[in-house]
């Protein structure tokens, strides 16, 4: 087998991959919702059905997207640097608990005001929670991979113990929650008699400030040059550190406003369960989206279709509800090889 | 029968035909050298020959036999050993062990070290390659190491040996005692190929002399036929000016170092300090080389000098400024233009555009970006447009993949970054390596254009006949410590050699050099400066 | 204090380390073993979880105990082709295809378990490996309880470290696997194939991985539960590089770590009114991370390690 790299890539082909990772991902989807005995076409269709066949499942599905959104912009900014975040599951509680922390009544100010301040506190506490692997990686060459996957267990942690000791809504019956967030920090809903939320709008600006900073700005231009070749970067007078650490600070930023997100736009309060790993499905976002922000936007509401339309195709048909973990897992693996694809051809002889 | 015959090989790589429909064959006790410009396809088709790579047409015949494609131990097995240019060692493990993998079968259960290391010492005795059979590779020299490849082949009972530019980590006097084994070796009925593109080496080493010009075969000539320039026009195809080197008054001095030392603080250190109190002096007008085999510091040096490293002692001032802590920005926007040594790895992105890495070194500043941090897209291609036109560089456009470059456009893409903005001094790091001859004189002539306009330029290369053409004074540097620097017309190669082999100084007894009949460089040595260095 | 030296001279407290210790070091060797090769292989999170649930079911649905170890492995050693065919021979990103592996591989356990066993609210059990007394040696006084009266799985990752140490220092396999991790260039110039090498370490590596998985729901305890591996997997990686990939001071790291969280369990039981349990749960993770920080200065990487190799590709 030998692979050769492409001398000119066709737009085209960037386009098809991850359309044809996603197909991929399906057909081998299929495999599992055969095993189960259920029909694989009835059963997709269940899926889309649920995800975008009424008013309410497209809300749904638009919710859903938002923290999607805000942790894949977080991964795509942090692996354009080549600066591996996983640990954006962590940051996302940090930013969450901080808008409960300031947002449950230590600090009242008008709903223009209030908002923002919530978001911005989130974020802050998202890059502060990236900050010591960055510095560790920077400063002393740990590994950023495993420090942060091991931080999001502690991160957890604390989050628990903050929900059962000074951050406990006295009025939850024993359950590990925080008090609801003030009425001006919460997110206005963007749909009647729905769930989706004003995040919805904060997402899609995220990711056109993320795109126009990549392309037209010099913090952009120094986050791809370190991430392609940081020794050249670095040649250069590109000041490596100073770019991953600004990089990590943003991309722990964006998980903690998804945090933000989902407790002032979504929940209301803070409970442990806000997130079903959005911070490792942001990695899925990112790669499909092929680390393009714009992109994120689309890869994220496909990503959320499947949870969402797989909650109710689960309904109908006993297929269990991890069929949707399953093909974003799939996904990731099936994105890495279509890209390649796009870069390369592969002979056999 | 011939020992070893090509038939008709061809290699494509993408739309490049790197070998062209290549024959040819030879005998036992002979020496083949194969001459030919950076990028001819010497390599490729000794790599074909070895098994990295498969051929897309044609086949090798070992003592008749046909060789199977693209299967490096089939090669070995048929006793071809290579010598790769990029030592095929792991330096975390010892001689024996690199010595040793592959030599048993992988399922056995325990690994036979005694008879090995038996074997070994006395193949080290037999052919008068001497090393340490338990050291770590990472503690032997370059030299030692290039033994340890070639007992690699040796203990595999090759009897075709590759050597792929053996000679360019060498210095002249360890060159010389190469060819000597290699004489030896040819008496008792080795044959070997020997790839290189230093005219002199060939003719003292070689029976026959194979030209590759472009992935062709253009030439096949009995070396004793042949003659320096005859060879030069073969491999490039026309007669090659070089530049003629002017004598200028000197001005101010424009780079200082002083007692400068840099520590090793890697994980490996051998208490060594990677530069050690090096001086020096660079002037206007006045082009210096530095010169040594690879490893010996000069890496260290050109780091400090970029800004990339800080010294632990020392001081290092440029035009009359102390700059000894300032960052690589810093360097270069106090006029230092800088060609790094590896242009792939620390010269470019190559996966950005032409124009983003025409602007890599001055990102904050008008006109390249407002107030530093809008990027101005068309003041940069503007730029790059110009630059593209004024270096030549053969490209689709200012929007094209650098990447796809060739070597000699990705160097002029370089050189226009930093020669461009005029900087009071250059330092060129190995600038010409890899490129053929028409991208070397390009480079050589951009550097004595610096010089004559008025910049300090630094050369750092282990090549001694550039050093030669191009440089008013040379230093050398061996195990971070560097000589003062000479006046090139009054130093011989025999000279640099010697003190690159860690003699302090020139000043020795010039009969007590080692003088074979056999050693190009001493021909050289004898025959003065004035023309030796570039007869190619 | 007084209380911490009676834990640490009680045999209780050893028998807990090393029963902890087990998946660790079956983890740990399997990550050490691939990266030697020079592939990091951050699937390990979620090729435990399918080992610990492969293994588990097998045995839940009629297997016997050690062909549903032999399962579980075998698991390992699927996932770690997988791994190997992006990693090694499309040459792909490590840390991604890592990521990819184990969000596939935990998601693929529980989508499997639930849809087995659709209807279970309480997790049902089997009977795991039961405690087997070595014959005299489990009778010396505390070593004897706490080295010698383990499950046979426990005896196994024990066993397996000098082996490990062995294969990789003394014998020529191991040769080619460490050259792999340093230099696949030499590897290929000896007419070795590197890309089968780095696939086979990364398969047996994997293998480990899954066993030190089904050691949790097979010895461990007799149940899976959803999110049991919690973190042990990245706690192997980081022990892997504690250990500067030293099949023997894999073995001490894992030890003392394994020692520190029994410490931990037994000072929460006796100060647990005064700290929250939860800094307690934290302490292996911190540690973990506290662990590499000391050691990346010191630790000599494979020099490979994360490089992919293709073969006849033009450098």
């Amino acid at each position: 087998m030998q692979i050769e790299p492409r001398e000119h890539i066709a737009p085209w082909r960037i386009a098809l991959a991850p359309v044809a990772a996603v197909f991929v991902s399906l057909l081998i989807g299929s495999v599992l919702i055969l095993w189960v005995g259920a029909p694989v076409l009835e059963a997709y269709v269940l899926l889309v059905k649920g995800a975008v066949g009424s008013s309410f499942a497209l809300t749904e599905t638009l919710t859903r997207s938002i923290p999607l959104i805000f942790t894949g912009l977080a991964a795509t900014i942090a692996f354009r640097a080549k600066f591996y975040n996983i640990g954006a599951e962590g940051q996302l509680y940090c930013g969450a608990l901080a808008a409960t922390f300031f947002g449950t009544g230590l600090i009242t100010l008008p709903p223009l005001l209030m908002i923002p301040f919530l978001m911005l506190v989130g974020a802050l506490a998202g890059g502060a929670a990236l900050a010591v692997p960055v510095m560790l990686k920077t400063h002393l060459k740990v590994d950023e991979v495993v420090t942060t996957l091991l931080l999001n267990f502690v991160i957890l942690l604390f989050v628990g113990y903050f929900l059962e000791g000074p951050l406990k809504d006295p009025m939850s019956m024993g359950w590990p929650q925080a008090e609801p967030i003030i009425d001006e920090g919460l997110f206005p809903s963007l749909v009647d008699k729905s769930r989706l939320h004003f995040g919805f709008i904060f997402a899609l600006i995220g990711s056109v400030l993320c795109w126009a900073m990549m392309r037209f700005t010099v913090w952009g231009y120094e986050i791809r040059a370190v991430g392609l070749n940081a020794s050249a970067a670095k040649f250069a007078g590109i000041n490596v550190n100073a770019t991953v650490i600004r990089t990590a600070l943003i991309s722990g930023g964006f998980a903690g406003i998804a945090g933000v997100s989902e407790v002032a736009g979504l929940k209301g309060y803070l409970t442990l369960d806000i997130s079903p790993g959005f911070g490792y499905t942001g990695i899925a976002v990112a790669m499909l989206a092929q680390l393009n922000p714009l992109a994120v936007v689309l890869s994220a509401l496909f990503i959320s279709m499947i949870y969402v339309g797989a909650d109710s195709m689960s309904r109908a048909i006993n297929i269990p509800t991890y069929i949707a973990d399953v093909l974003v897992g799939l996904s990731v693996l099936s994105i890495l090889v279509s890209v390649m694809l796009t870069r390369y051809r592969v002979r056999f002889r | 029968m011939a020992l070893l015959a090509f038939h008709n090989i061809t290699k494509r790589f993408g739309s490049l035909t790197a070998n062209d429909d290549i024959s040819f064959s030879l005998d036992r006790g002979e020496v083949i050298a194969l001459l030919g410009e950076n990028g001819a396809g010497k390599t490729t088709l000794m790599n074909i020959l070895y098994g990295h790579y498969t051929a897309d047409k044609g086949y090798i015949e070992v003592d008749g036999q046909k060789l199977p494609a693209g299967q490096t131990d089939a090669a070995i097995n048929a006793g071809i050993g290579m010598v790769h240019q990029h030592f095929t060692l792991a330096e975390n493990l010892t001689v024996l062990e690199n010595i040793m993998l592959g030599t048993e079968s992988l399922w056995s259960l325990g690994q036979k070290r005694a008879p090995a290391k038996e074997k070994l010492a006395q193949m080290s005795e037999d052919y008068g390659l001497k090393v340490d059979p338990d050291a770590r590779v990472a503690e032997l020299s370059v030299g030692e190491r290039q033994r340890v490849e070639i007992l690699k082949a040796l203990y595999r009972d090759a009897r075709v040996l590759i050597l792929d530019e053996p000679t360019a980590v060498l210095t002249p006097q360890e060159a010389d005692s190469l060819f000597k084994t290699l004489k030896s070796l040819t008496k008792e009925g080795f044959a070997i190929i020997f790839i290189s593109h230093k005219l002199h080496e060939i003719l003292a080493i070689s029976t026959r002399v194979e030209v590759l010009r472009r992935g062709k075969i253009v030439g096949s000539i009995e070396t004793e036929k042949a003659d320096r320039k005859l060879l030069a026009e073969m491999m490039v195809g026309r007669t090659v000016e070089r530049p003629v080197l002017e004598q200028m008054e000197t001005g101010k001095p424009i780079v200082e170092l002083e007692n400068v030392t840099v520590e090793d603080k890697s994980k490996d250190a051998s208490g060594v300090p990677k530069l050690n109190k090096v001086s020096l002096t660079v002037h206007q007008h006045e082009i210096v080389g530095i010169a040594g085999v690879a490893g010996n510091g000069q890496s260290s040096l050109a780091d400090l000098l970029s800004g990339l490293e800080k010294p632990d002692a020392g001081t290092f001032t440029l035009l009359g400024q102390e700059v000894t802590s300032a960052s690589p920005a810093d360097i270069v926007h106090r006029g230092v233009g800088r060609i790094p040594e590896d242009r792939h790895s620390s010269g470019v992105v190559g996966d950005m555009m032409l124009w983003e890495n025409l602007i890599s070194e001055d990102l904050r500043h008008a006109p390249v970006s407002k107030a530093g941090v809008l990027i101005d897209r068309k003041a940069c291609l503007e730029r790059a447009n110009k630059l593209i036109d004024a270096f030549d560089i053969r490209c689709e456009g200012p929007e094209a993949e650098t990447k796809l470059l060739s070597g000699g456009n990705m160097q002029k893409l370089i050189l226009a970054r930093a020669l461009s903005p005029k900087p009071g001094f250059i330092l060129a790091n190995q600038p010409v390596r890899g490129l053929d001859e028409g991208a070397i004189a390009y480079v050589h002539e951009q550097l004595l254009a610096a010089k004559k306009r008025g910049a300090a330029v630094l050369l750092i290369s282990e090549d001694l006949d550039e050093l030669f053409a191009l440089c008013d004074q040379i230093a050398v540097m061996y195990h971070g410590t560097l000589t003062q620097s000479y006046d090139a017309k009054t130093l011989t190669i025999a000279e640099v050699g010697l003190m690159m082999a860690g003699q302090q100084s020139k000043n020795t007894n010039h009969s007590e050099q080692p003088h074979t009949e056999n050693s190009s460089h001493s021909e050289t040595t004898n025959s003065g400066n004035e023309e030796h260095p570039h007869a190619n | 204090m007084m209380d911490i030296l009676e834990i640490l001279v009680s045999a209780g407290f050893w028998a807990a380390t090393i029963r902890i210790v087990s998946p660790l070091i079956l983890g740990t060797l399997g990550e050490l073993i691939c990266e030697r090769a020079g592939v990091l292989n951050l699937g390990i999170e979620g090729i435990m979880t399918m080992g610990a649930m492969s293994g588990w079911m097998w045995v839940y649905m009629g297997g016997d105990l050690w062909t549903g170890v032999m399962f579980a492995a075998f698991m390992g050693l699927m996932f770690g082709l997988l791994h190997s065919i992006f990693t090694v021979y499309l040459g792909l990103s490590q840390h991604v295809t890592g990521i990819g592996i184990t969000l596939f591989a935990s998601s693929l356990s529980y989508y499997v378990y639930r849809m087995l066993l659709p209807d279970a609210t309480t997790p049902p059990k089997i009977e795991p490996f039961q405690i087997y007394e070595v014959p005299f040696l489990s009778e010396i006084p505390v070593i004897g309880e706490a080295l010698f009266s383990q499950t046979p799985l426990t005896y196994l990752a024990l066993i397996l470290v000098p082996v490990v140490w062995y294969v990789l220092y003394k014998t020529p396999l191991g040769l080619a696997v460490r050259m792999a991790g340093e230099n696949p260039m030499a590897v290929e110039a000896q007419g070795i194939n590197v890309l089968s090498i780095r696939t086979g370490a990364v398969m047996v590596g994997s293998a480990f991985m899954a066993v030190g998985g089904a050691f949790i729901t097979m010895s461990a305890f007799d149940a899976f539960f959803f999110g049991m591996i919690n973190g042990r997997g990245w706690i192997c990686i980081a022990l892997v590089i504690f250990a500067s990939w030293k099949p023997g001071k894999a073995l001490i790291g894992a030890l003392l770590f394994a020692g520190l969280d029994a410490l931990q369990v037994r000072a929460q039981q006796t100060s647990g009114a005064l700290i929250p349990y939860q800094f307690f749960l934290m302490m292996p993770y911190i540690l973990s991370i506290v662990a590499m920080v000391i050691m990346a200065r010191k630790a000599s990487y494979p020099k490979a390690l994360l490089v992919p190799f293709r073969r006849g590709e033009r450098t």
